[in-house]
């Protein structure tokens, strides 16, 4: 037998010196508060964590592999199991990536149909987010409010792509079918409920006592970390660095968009929270431009059925509801990508973890990872 | 009287068995009346499907409980996890000997009434540190040491408030508190009024926002739910707890809601005294169980009054953290309580009107909050997420821009946007 290399010895995990009994804590993938099917697990000192592990993988599905067998038109249906909160964000981004290697020009309407549907979505992201981030601190009823305010985002949702979250509508070159009729009605109506519901969830929830001095200095990550360790979406932001893809490289139809992004100065928990509110108020503003600058014509530009983009590699990448969502295509001319490499953003920012909760209490620990709103579905892919 | 007391006995057993039964009922509505509300609260309808408006879903539930399967954890100790949940509901059940529901009507009236639910509602403490103790699962143990953490330090307040109500009305029986107390020293003779005219919450305003506060705590109620926080410690002591015995625990919790809901009425929102006597408003004489129906009524009314207002800060606020949660109660309410006790001692003693109570503790409580208040404006600044504007640069591309740049005047200008 070959002899095997020698194990590095691993590095003592407990660094406190009281000489006390120390607890190992599992946390999740069972534990209510951790999003989806994260595992922690936490060295406590009484309710103080000292350390901590997390395990991911127990969502993995092999879907880089998968993708590397599926023609495209396939593969679009695959990406909206990745992050499955926004769905229609992925799918634009894979969509892009072999628009842009096939050198493809998307006519308007699609663009703004896309932009309008991936802006709704990240309202529904982030209502989902504000929900569950309150439920993890024990705050019942903003979840119910959110839940309710994004059920209508997703009836819209239906309407246009005949599913709720698993939409599978955008094409290589343009979208599946064209939009409901009163589409522009429905959206200004939904629009202005999405509005008042988010006022009435930061008014509920954003300035409360409790909520303040749960989010306040809890986890702060400053600018230079934040790029440090790759952060991206609204965590980067959150710690001041004015970086959106939107802005930066904009995509689609974004530059003829007028719109602020929000930018954190403290970079802790409640910045990363009332980020997203105001973020959510921005797409708003999207959408309702979006509207009134979307005019009829083709929604598709002329594809083969199964497209075979020509041999070369490609980077795509969007400003995803969680960060910021890459594509790195590699075709060989086949119908199939050779490779097809997903930056998670969630994964990502799950990066800092341990740094965050190490010090903090343990009822912190679920706010924190609630703050980084990952998606295991991304994570683990 | 050496001969055993039958009828002493069976009195007894009758009082302890009707008012178990009294409970029980009461817990059942409590149930249906915290999911309704919550519901309400919520925008949902709440349970429905069972009996009219859902009023037989409590009884629905009971029978699912009882046909649970009880598990018990392999490793955990047998006979200490059984005994645990019946050392929760044994005190909270207690505390109900000696609390009257109208003049008379109590099971066993006790001149120390105040002190024996003070010091009998602490005893619950014990078996939620057992549960938590002998679950054998790391999240029981947390619970059950922070159950212990808080209610120790919560009953603190309580107790102290409870001291300055037995100044007030110098005697430690609870029917004293609303029907008044006579004292004779030698042949002068000093009355004190209970809450026939005036409750005490106004007498001492400070006091009952510090009962409140603290009873809300020693419920382990949100915005307090530490102990059993759900995102946090799963289900804290009851974790491992299922079936039967988990009904236990929670039958002693909504004793223990509906005891503190009471004696947060009994204490400082006049018990089952009506603001002016029945007699006057109903215009004719009414016999004594008349008045004592009346009584009660009236008195269950305020009490599931205080309890909606629980059920209400249940569906707005979020839960704080232990280390705020033992900061709030030792920095903030127990020298409060302190001060409310000191208070009341001196206004007694030099004998100053009672008006002098609010007058001083009023003003007390504003600055309170104001200072809490100002402490929260310089935490909850706003200004530190603020919206960037999108500048093209000179070589074409974008830039991210803070609002306090000149261009944002220009955005701002063009109207679109914000």
């Amino acid at each position: 037998m070959p002899e095997l290399p020698a194990q590095p010895t691993p590095p003592t995990r407990i660094d406190n010196d009281h000489g006390g009994t120390d607890m190992w804590i599992n946390m999740g993938p069972q534990h209510p508060a951790t999003h989806g099917v994260f595992r922690m697990e936490l060295a406590l000192d009484s309710e103080l964590i000292v350390d901590a592990i997390s395990h991911i993988g127990y969502l993995h599905r092999g879907s880089e592999r998968l993708f590397e067998n599926e023609i495209y038109s396939q593969i679009i249906t695959l990406f909206d199991r990745l992050d499955y909160v926004s769905n229609f964000n992925n799918e634009l981004v894979l969509v892009m990536a072999v628009e842009k290697l096939m050198s493809l020009e998307v006519p308007d309407r699609a663009e703004y149909i896309r932009v309008i549907l991936c802006e709704l979505n990240r309202i529904a992201s982030h209502l989902v987010f504000i929900g569950t981030f309150a439920l993890d601190m024990g705050a019942l009823t903003p979840s119910l409010y959110t839940f309710r305010d994004r059920e209508k985002i997703l009836a819209l949702f239906e309407a246009t792509s005949g599913a709720r979250m698993m939409h599978n509508y955008f094409r290589v070159g343009g979208v599946k079918q064209d939009v409901v009729d009163d589409f522009p009605q429905r959206v200004n109506s939904l629009l202005g409920e999405l509005e008042r519901g988010i006022d009435e969830v930061d008014q509920l929830l954003s300035h409360g006592e409790v909520f303040v001095e749960r989010t306040r200095g809890i986890a702060v990550i400053d600018g230079e970390t934040a790029l440090d360790w790759g952060l991206t979406g609204a965590c980067l932001r959150a710690s001041g660095v004015a970086y959106d893809v939107r802005v930066d490289e904009p995509y689609s139809v974004y530059d003829r968009l007028d719109f602020a992004v929000p930018i954190g100065t403290a970079g802790d928990t409640w910045d990363r929270y009332y980020l997203r509110v105001l973020e959510a108020r921005q797409s708003i503003i999207i959408v309702r431009q979006a509207i009134q600058q979307m005019e009829p014509g083709p929604i598709q530009t002329k594809v083969r059925a199964i497209a075979r983009p020509p041999k070369g590699e490609v980077y795509a990448h969007a400003e995803n509801p969680r960060g910021d969502f890459a594509v790195y295509l590699v075709s060989e001319g086949g119908e199939s990508p050779y490779r097809l490499k997903v930056r998670p953003p969630s994964f990502c920012n799950l990066m800092p973890l341990r740094d965050l909760l190490i010090g903090h209490y343990v009822a912190d620990a679920v706010v924190i990872l609630g703050s980084l709103d990952i998606v295991l579905g991304e994570v683990d892919r | 009287m050496n001969e055993f007391n039958w009828t002493f006995v069976a009195i007894a057993v009758l009082g302890l068995f009707g008012l178990f039964s009294f409970l029980a009922t009461v817990v059942l509505s409590l149930t249906w009346y915290e999911r309704k509300m919550l519901a309400r609260i919520q925008m949902r309808v709440g349970p429905s499907r069972v009996g009219p408006h859902g009023l037989l879903q409590p009884v629905a539930d009971v029978f699912k409980l009882m046909a649970k399967e009880d598990v018990r954890p392999d490793v955990s100790s047998k006979s200490l996890f059984w005994i645990a949940p019946v050392l929760v509901l044994v005190p909270a059940f207690l505390v109900w000997i000696t609390i009257p529901f109208a003049d008379g009507l109590v099971v066993q009236p006790q001149d120390l009434g105040l002190l024996y639910v003070v010091a009998i509602s602490t005893l619950g403490i014990v078996g939620l540190l057992l549960a938590g103790y002998t679950s054998a699962s790391k999240y029981s143990v947390l619970g059950g040491i922070r159950a212990a953490a808080q209610l120790v330090s919560y009953e603190i307040p309580i107790i102290v408030v409870v001291l300055a109500i037995a100044i007030l009305v110098q005697s430690l029986d609870l029917r004293d508190v609303i029907t008044g107390n006579e004292v004779v020293i030698g042949e002068r003779v000093i009355t004190f009024n209970g809450q026939g005219a005036i409750p005490f919450a106004a007498i001492m305003p400070l006091g009952a926002v510090i009962f409140l506060i603290a009873g809300l705590a020693e419920l382990g109620r949100t915005p307090f739910d530490i102990h059993h926080a759900e995102s946090e410690v799963v289900g804290g002591p009851f974790l491992e707890y299922s079936g039967a015995h988990w009904a236990v625990f929670f039958l002693a919790e909504y004793f223990n809601t509906f005891v503190i809901a009471a004696l947060t009425v009994l204490l400082f929102f006049g018990g089952w005294s009506w603001p002016s006597p029945p007699e006057s408003i109903f215009g004719t004489a009414l016999e004594e169980w008349q008045t004592d129906a009346l009584g009660v009524a009236w008195f269950l009314f305020k009490t599931y009054l205080v309890i909606g207002l629980f059920f209400w800060f249940r569906g707005t606020y979020p839960r704080l953290r232990i280390d705020q949660l033992m900061a709030f109660g030792w920095q903030i309410l127990i020298p409060l309580s302190f001060v409310n006790l000191i208070l009341m001692a001196i206004v007694m003693f030099y004998e100053w009107p009672l008006w002098a109570m609010p007058a001083i503790s009023v003003p007390l409580l504003a600055a309170t909050a104001y200072l809490a208040a100002r402490r929260n404006d310089r935490k909850v600044n706003t200004g530190s997420v603020t919206l960037y504007r999108r500048q093209k640069r000179a070589d074409g591309g974008n830039e991210l821009v803070p609002p306090a740049a000149a261009t944002y005047e220009e955005a701002g200008a063009r109207g679109a946007g914000n």
